[in-house]
């Protein structure tokens, strides 16, 4: 479990995240969720340590991230696993060198050892022949896959991922959103992810959290994102007639 | 770039690959370059000399001096400023515009010291570059005298030893380990700090090239004033 409390960060004169306090569970998909420029990415680089902040606290499983030793917080880090919204493979890696590099950093593992590993969380990902493929050579999809099974080969207890679903086809982008899920739910990690994609909402969201200039400015699941009547994430989740509709419908049905 | 070093067994694949990329890889425009200039300056300074009272052998002499003093260390360490230092530039900065050295950050890796560290030591073999450059500079004068006629292989054999001074050779290596030490480090800060996307990697890797050059010739003139005068 992951814990925000009053979250501050600035940039000079410009005040970024205003007092952030939230809460992210273990074994549930939690999204982020904002227009362009409300501060979600900021809210994620602080999560992952890649942002000092100002005022306010995260903790990891009950430790404090900013109070802890460097070696303690390298500790915290091994235990992450990102998946960037470019995906951030080694480009001069293979793609099956890419999965093992945690593997190498942080573990004694043998090379067989490694090499198992990196064929099993490929095959959970439904890569089964792409090991010896450079990144350059993997379409958007595989590339994303490969970023997954990077984050989770060394069994994380935290998933990030930054805009999962970006410059992907529907399908493939549904593929990866129930691949996050799946996930999250077998080795009941802590996920969150970052995202404007409303499909992603409505599909995983088993908890969200609505930023608007840098507040949160709602939270909930993706159950009662239906039924709030919150003018400011109606007027952003429900943008789209098609949404629109859909929200009548199942408010109707639901009655 | 010492702090939280990176697994020996990693480090040593890293510093290998750094090795054939930056050392290896420069050699063949390296001994290109040393043989023509070394012909080239046999030739200006043999046609220069148009005292009869002036021996042969001086165009030995000022070729050994050419290319020990000022050709190999300094003049091939611009050029490899271009080739070796723009290479560091747009790799490191590649990895920084496609968040790979943020993904390297979020694993607990001291990305410094991973990108940057088998950089430096690969680059502490360059004084092995610069080496075959001062041979090949040599050489390439002796061929040139040779086949152009300009004077004796006795002749050029014997500039080349004449009032030969051993410091020299010291102040030559200590320049290029100086000059080692700033292609690794100026190039990898361009790259590592830059801001912005593909079209920034390519300024980057310009302005890198242009602040190597402008101190290896600053350090070049510090390091004579002090050593040599």
């Amino acid at each position: 479990m992951i814990e925000v409390k009053d979250l501050n960060k600035s940039f000079g004169e410009a005040h970024i995240l205003k007092g952030i306090t939230t809460t992210f569970e273990k074994g549930k998909t939690n999204l982020i969720i904002g227009q362009s420029g409300s501060g979600k990415t900021v809210f994620l680089k602080c999560l992952l340590g890649l942002f000092n902040y100002e005022q306010g606290s995260i903790s990891y499983d009950g430790k404090i991230f900013a109070q802890l030793s460097e070696d303690k917080k390298r500790d915290v880090r091994a235990d992450i696993g990102m998946v960037f919204q470019g995906s951030a493979l080694f480009d001069s890696m293979t793609i099956a060198e890419n999965v093992m590099f945690p593997l190498r950093m942080f573990t004694k593992m043998s090379k067989e050892e490694m090499l198992d590993r990196a064929d099993f969380v490929l095959k959970r990902v439904n890569l089964e022949n792409a090991h010896h493929k450079f990144p350059a050579e993997a379409s958007g999809g595989m590339q994303k896959r490969v970023a997954i099974a990077r984050a989770i080969v060394n069994k994380p207890k935290y998933l990030f991922c930054d805009e999962p679903n970006s410059g992907l086809d529907p399908k493939t982008a549904i593929v990866i959103d129930n691949l996050i899920q799946e996930i999250t739910d077998e080795y009941q990690i802590t996920t969150v992810i970052n995202s404007h994609d409303m499909n992603s909402v409505m599909e995983i969201g088993e908890k969200i959290v609505f930023l608007k200039d840098g507040l949160k400015a709602w939270e909930g699941s993706k159950e009662t994102i239906f039924r709030t009547d919150n003018e400011v994430v109606t007027d952003f989740v429900y943008s789209s007639n098609l949404f629109k509709k859909v929200r009548k419908m199942y408010l109707e049905e639901n009655q | 770039m010492f702090r939280k070093m990176t697994k020996w067994s990693v480090m040593k694949e890293l510093i290998l690959k750094d090795i054939d990329d930056l050392v290896i890889g420069s050699i063949g425009i390296v001994a290109f370059i040393s043989f023509f200039v070394g012909s080239v300056v046999t030739i200006q300074t043999a046609l220069n000399i148009d005292n009869p009272l002036i021996p042969k052998y001086l165009v030995g002499f000022a070729t050994r001096q050419s290319v020990i003093l000022e050709f190999a260390p300094t003049f091939i360490s611009v050029i490899m400023a271009g080739k070796v230092g723009s290479f560091i530039t747009s790799s490191i900065g590649t990895m920084r515009v496609t968040e790979q050295i943020d993904a390297l950050e979020v694993m607990g890796i001291n990305s410094i010291n991973y990108l940057v560290f088998p950089k430096f030591i690969a680059l502490s073999l360059y004084p092995f570059v610069i080496s075959i450059a001062m041979f090949l500079g040599i050489v390439g004068g002796l061929v040139a005298c040779v086949y152009g006629g300009y004077a004796s292989i006795d002749d050029y054999i014997m500039g080349i030893q004449i009032d030969f001074i051993p410091f020299h050779i010291v102040y030559a290596f200590l320049k290029t380990f100086l000059f080692a030490f700033v292609l690794a480090t100026v190039p990898a800060y361009h790259g590592y700090f830059m801001k912005g996307g593909a079209l920034e990697v390519g300024k980057a890797s310009t302005t890198s090239f242009v602040w190597t050059s402008v101190v290896i010739i600053l350090l070049n003139y510090i390091l004579t004033q002090l050593l040599l005068s």
